[in-house]
């Protein structure tokens, strides 16, 4: 067994699997506060990141300017889909929300292969000279490293904001009960608004550091549906759940990847070994790890 | 879910049970069905290829999109996953029919039957969830079969794909597309007619009472589980027969036709043509097969105007479906059918409609 690789995937696992929980975490943000299912998550990711690169290589910007730009952007664009598109289908039936958001997804899809091309591309080096360093006789690329410190810094962020702050506060009410949350002076459709931009900016910032570390593509957007095994995993509505399903799926998929490399070489185990475990956990535990189990009254 | 499967104007009584449960609403609705089917006969031989290519093409979509609104639209289930089984079908009759030697006619039926053993096994998990769950557990079906389909290769001819012949009856070989128009047609009337007389059974009653509450249908003595993976199953046969239809039409079966853009397409026809309408179904087909027509010719007045258009046709017919999805459900969430109710019911009352 060849231990060494297998360190060295595990590790890759856990950094893109941290980057899967910031996605996931974006995902479970909106579910949780608006009970939307966001089939376009995977389309937000790419756009940042095509937005950002457009700006850096195109208009000569500095990085951190065009970084800064393409987050308020990000932040606009979730506004705008939440109030034009989201906003008129507000307790129609759960197929109507899923569908317009996936009609969302093709739509945007096709917008940016046909603005952006479909050609991979990547950005001009960032944190100076690509690097490595070794850690413990491994070899970590600097920017895998700067793209978990970025993660845990998101994760903190949201914590802090949830936990300390009036906004995050009222969106925990306005997620617990919209009501009750209305009732004490929340405007719920501030917050509905205020739930997406987050989410976009969010998916904006990880679409950036992907576009970084693995060049800017459409097809970035697979892991917009990468994140339904982490989150299902992790139970729909759990924050928490969110980040330890992401980094779960990451480590499955290099481990697949390993065992598929090593003994099984049917090829391509890693794409869809997720999906299984998707379906053995929905089987075994619906709710996931962390998530809360509904109980229905009539 | 807010919506009358069936209005009717006030003042359309019916006075028995025998009335209420007919196949058709009413004569004159029986005999316009007649005639269109009468039409479609007499009128094929004389229609260009092109069009005989689209409607058979609505012929074949439009029947998945059936089984599918039986899944979605009637019970209520969500599934991603409707491209794969259509996959499925395709692959079951090319196999069947090349390697077993059962007659094309009779194999394309019987891939019916084995893409709804399928769609039993995928269906009896999904029995205990619903909502988004199951939305997304049928997504995750989606990828292990296109998957499966990749790498089987005994089944499916793996990357290269498998063969289909055209089907024959009695030595006479429908190898153009009018002969095949016929054999489409006549599974399109089959399947409408099987899944109208569906709805009007028990069965069918059941179904829409899982749907609109499922508790409360439990308590009235619906089985749940039965018939959540009864409407799989149902949905699957469709998808397969339709697959079937599909792939001894191009002759050739790959693994690339059916991905989960084909998946969300039927989606998008439900939802145009109006969810759990049996004739919505097809006419929602048809929307999304002309659309992509429609764009391709405003793309091409667009390109002449402004040169840079012509690079994004492509992209602009993938637009186009996704902005009719979005639009539709924005503005008339219960599809195309329910304008042609509002029409005929303005007709009905003539003078004194609005």
């Amino acid at each position: 067994m060849n231990t060494e690789l297998l360190f060295q995937l595990l590790v890759n696992g856990l950094i893109v699997g941290m980057l899967y929980g910031v996605v996931a975490m974006c995902f479970v943000l909106i579910y949780k506060s608006t009970q939307v299912v966001n089939f376009a998550q995977g389309e937000f990711l790419v756009l940042g990141a095509w937005v950002c690169l457009a700006l850096v290589v195109d208009a000569g910007l500095p990085f951190f300017l065009a970084f800064l730009f393409s987050l308020v952007f990000m932040t606009l664009f979730g506004i705008v889909v939440q109030t034009v598109i989201l906003r008129p289908l507000i307790g129609e039936p759960i197929i109507s929300v899923i569908m317009v958001t996936i009609g969302l997804s093709i739509f945007m899809q096709a917008l940016m292969n046909w603005i952006f091309g479909n050609n991979a591309e990547s950005f001009p080096p960032v944190f100076g000279e690509v690097g490595f360093v070794t850690i413990g006789g491994l070899n970590v690329e600097i920017a895998y490293l700067m793209s978990l410190f970025l993660s845990l810094i998101i994760m903190g962020a949201f914590f802090y904001f949830f936990k300390y702050t009036r906004h995050g506060l009222a969106m925990r009410a306005t997620a617990f009960n919209q009501q009750v949350a209305a009732s004490l002076g929340i405007s719920v459709k501030q917050t509905f608004a205020m739930a997406w931009a987050i989410s976009a900016l969010v998916s904006g910032v990880a679409g950036v550091v992907m576009g970084i570390v693995s060049g800017v593509s459409n097809s970035l957007a697979v892991v917009g549906i990468k994140v339904f095994p982490a989150v299902i995993v992790g139970g729909l509505d759990s924050i928490v759940g969110a980040v330890v399903g992401g980094v779960i799926i990451g480590l499955l998929e290099n481990f697949a990847e390993f065992i598929d490399g090593q003994y099984l070489q049917v090829g391509n185990l890693y794409t869809v070994a997720p999906f299984y475990v998707l379906i053995l956990i929905l089987m075994i535990k619906p709710y996931g790890l962390f998530g809360t189990k509904d109980i229905e009254r009539i | 879910m807010g919506h009358v499967p069936n209005p009717r104007p006030s003042g359309d009584f019916r006075s028995t049970y025998a009335d209420d449960n007919s196949l058709f609403p009413t004569r004159p609705a029986f005999y316009a069905m007649v005639a269109m089917v009468i039409a479609a006969i007499v009128i094929a031989p004389f229609l260009s290829e092109q069009l005989l290519f689209i409607l058979i093409s609505i012929g074949i979509y439009g029947i998945a999109a059936l089984g599918l609104n039986v899944l979605v639209g009637v019970t209520g289930q969500i599934s991603l996953g409707h491209s794969a089984f259509f996959g499925f079908g395709a692959f079951s009759s090319a196999y069947l029919s090349t390697n077993t030697g059962i007659p094309v006619l009779i194999a394309m039926p019987l891939a019916g039957l084995m893409t709804t053993a399928v769609g039993l096994i995928f269906g009896l998990p999904a029995a205990r969830i619903k909502g988004l769950y199951l939305a997304i557990a049928t997504l995750a079906s989606q990828f292990i079969l296109e998957d499966f389909f990749a790498r089987a290769e005994w089944f499916t001819g793996g990357v290269y794909g498998s063969l289909a012949d055209r089907p024959s009856l009695f030595g006479f070989i429908l190898n153009t597309d009018l002969r095949y128009f016929y054999l489409v047609l006549f599974w399109t009337v089959v399947s409408y007619v099987a899944v109208s007389n569906l709805l009007r059974s028990r069965d069918g009653r059941a179904l829409v009472a899982v749907r609109d509450h499922y508790l409360s249908a439990e308590i009235m003595g619906v089985n749940l589980t039965k018939y959540r993976v009864l409407s799989f199953g149902i949905s699957s046969f469709f998808a397969g027969l339709g697959g079937a239809l599909y792939a001894h039409y191009l002759e050739y079966v790959s693994v690339e036709g059916f991905t989960i853009i084909l998946s969300i397409s039927f989606l998008a026809m439900i939802i145009i043509g109006g969810l759990g309408s049996v004739a919505g179904s097809i006419l929602g087909a048809a929307f999304i097969m002309v659309l992509p027509l429609v764009m391709e010719t405003v793309a091409s007045w667009a390109a002449d105007i402004f040169p840079a258009m012509d690079a994004g046709k492509a992209y602009i017919k993938q637009m186009s479906i996704g902005a009719a999805i979005i639009l539709f459900l924005i503005f008339e969430p219960e599809g195309l059918i329910h304008r042609w109710r509002l029409m005929r019911a303005s007709w009905k009352l003539f003078p004194f409609s609005t």
